[in-house]
């Protein structure tokens, strides 16, 4: 190119790049920087979300009322199964029944298919990955988040199911929020896990509705933990309702649910919801943080 | 970054022995493929060819430095890894061994990925906007332009209806309008000129020549020697892999066209 010897002539590549401040292409941001970069792309992440779940009915007939109208199909399932033909109430009254088990099925779901987008975060967006520079934990995020807002549309539905069984709002009702934080944070946690899983093993998506569906049933969605084990010790009943899916479930009943009284609930009910949010907030962030540079390898 | 000071080469982007390799889950035989996919199972954590895991080494070792204002175009046969190592210096696909440095974020130019075909073409542009790392202040800002730019709504207001709507002629120049319309400081394009009608290819080689002047360093994947001629002022000869030839155009283009038979 030029006739003159370079001044860079015998460098190495690395010691041109330090010379003229290149960095490496591709590298793991360190974690403060990471989270900055991440706080840059909240409306890409908020947007990309909205996206998502406005595709899901854009070609139906009756478009975006299919986010009311599925969850109430739903709802009106599980009521004509469990309430009119099986006449079942697990030792609960049954205006107190039915809509425990709404409460269960739509707090559960929003778990259950956060961690299913989650696994396909990676895996199911290869073409966008590999096309776009954006730090990768968006795409989980945006799937946690996505997930949010169906359940919000739910919720429309279960007020409706709840107030018609004669649960009225009151005070309780403000306890919605806190625990719909707690919940999508513990949410959002699991599907960088398991985005992190997915994007090493996309078996994982044919496995994991097996385990989920053993982890509602475990959970006590269609039965009451404590009206189950009224004959054990107490501590087997907070044993397992400790288990995150369970409590999140329970505090949305007890918020809800007039005569769904704090005797359900177990023993540091808060302390364990918000402890369950924070280590897998934290935890999942940073696992899928250290794999950031490996996302999209073919 | 170091200040530019006339006359000297400012290296932009520097690969240093790049190797990529893919790895293809149970693509190694084609039949009894479950209890193939068990047997990989059980030999966990032997090497990946007992596994029945087959690697592709798309890219063997490339080494050179781009510099400041340099078009540098690549070519090859289908599947001698071009595109594969302008992922590579995007930082998209992690190389195997080897290291690209790079001055800033280089970009791909395509959002094809990011966008929704059941969305209607104004979010989809909103959409590519964000998903490209633009601010929502710059999306409406550029908007109109890039709208403009498409000429879908030269038939009409298709601007407001689904993407999938549009004729794939239509859906191509939408895509290419979102993706052009950030500034870039290392900018690679894929075959990106191919789309379109002649008089959208016309407006959009130059838009081409447009982001060249504002980005540092331009890429060009292409198979039209003539659109490397226009463009380029140094080649990458791209054959299995390994860089075979690297120098101005003329000269590369000559060699290149021997080993074609042009």
């Amino acid at each position: 190119m030029s006739a003159l010897p370079s001044p860079d002539e015998g460098l190495t590549a690395a010691q041109l790049a330090a010379k003229y401040g290149l960095a490496v292409s591709g590298a793991r941001p360190p974690v403060r920087e990471y989270v900055r970069q991440l706080w840059g792309r909240r409306h890409f992440i908020l947007a990309f979300s909205r996206a998502k779940l406005t595709a899901q009915y854009s070609q139906a007939k009756l478009g975006q009322l299919w986010q009311v109208a599925t969850p109430l199909l739903n709802a009106f399932v599980y009521f004509m199964i469990f309430g009119v033909l099986l006449n079942a109430s697990r030792g609960m009254p049954k205006d107190v029944y039915i809509p425990f088990l709404v409460t269960g099925v739509f707090v559960f779901t929003f778990t259950q298919s956060s961690v299913m987008s989650g696994v396909r975060a990676i895996s199911g967006n290869l073409g966008l990955v590999r096309a776009l520079h954006f730090p990768r934990a968006s795409l989980p995020i945006s799937f946690a988040l996505q997930q949010l807002q169906q359940l919000l549309y739910s919720m429309l539905v279960m007020f409706v199911v709840v107030i018609g069984f004669g649960s009225y709002p009151d005070a309780s009702w403000a306890l919605i929020v806190p625990v719909l934080i707690l919940q999508f944070a513990f949410n959002t946690g699991l599907a960088l896990v398991f985005a992190r899983a997915g994007a090493k093993t996309p078996d994982l998506a044919q496995l994991m509705p097996f385990v989920m569906r053993t982890w509602m049933y475990a959970s006590g969605v269609m039965f009451s933990i404590p009206v189950f084990l009224a004959d054990k010790p107490q501590w087997v009943a907070n044993v397992l309702q400790w288990n995150p899916a369970a409590i999140y479930m329970d505090l949305m009943r007890f918020a809800l649910i007039e005569e769904y009284g704090a005797e359900n609930l177990p023993d540091h009910v808060w302390a364990v919801a918000g402890g369950w949010a924070l280590l897998l907030a934290v935890g999942g962030f940073l696992y899928f943080w250290k794999a950031e540079e490996r996302y999209g390898r073919g | 970054m170091a200040d530019q000071v006339p006359g000297q080469h400012i290296p932009t982007v520097i690969a240093d022995d790049v190797h990529i390799v893919y790895r293809v889950n149970g693509a190694k035989t084609g039949k009894g493929s479950a209890t193939a996919a068990l047997s990989r199972m059980i030999r966990r954590g032997s090497d990946d060819e007992a596994r029945g895991v087959r690697k592709v080494h798309a890219v063997r070792g490339v080494s050179f430095v781009a510099h400041r204002g340099e078009a540098i175009g690549l070519i090859g046969s289908n599947g001698s890894g071009k595109s594969t190592l302008l992922r590579a210096i995007a930082g998209l696909l992690p190389p195997e061994s080897g290291k690209v440095y790079t001055d800033g974020q280089p970009s791909l130019l395509g959002v094809n990925a990011a966008l929704m075909n059941d969305l209607t073409g104004e979010r989809n542009v909103i959409l590519g906007g964000l998903a490209m790392g633009m601010s929502r202040e710059q999306i409406k800002e550029r908007f109109q332009e890039i709208v403009d730019f498409s000429g879908i709504n030269e038939k009409g207001d298709f601007i407001t209806l689904p993407m999938r709507t549009y004729s794939s002629g239509m859906q191509a120049r939408l895509r290419f309008s979102i993706a052009a319309a950030k500034d870039h400081d290392v900018l690679m394009i894929d075959e990106a000129l191919a789309t379109g009608d002649r008089k959208f290819q016309k407006r959009s080689e130059e838009r081409i020549r447009e982001l060249r002047k504002h980005a540092g360093t331009v890429f060009l994947v292409s198979h039209s020697n003539k659109s490397i001629r226009d463009t380029c002022d140094r080649v990458l000869w791209l054959e299995r892999g390994e860089l075979r030839l690297d120098g101005p155009t003329d000269e590369v283009l000559k060699e290149y066209e021997k080993f074609t038979g042009k």
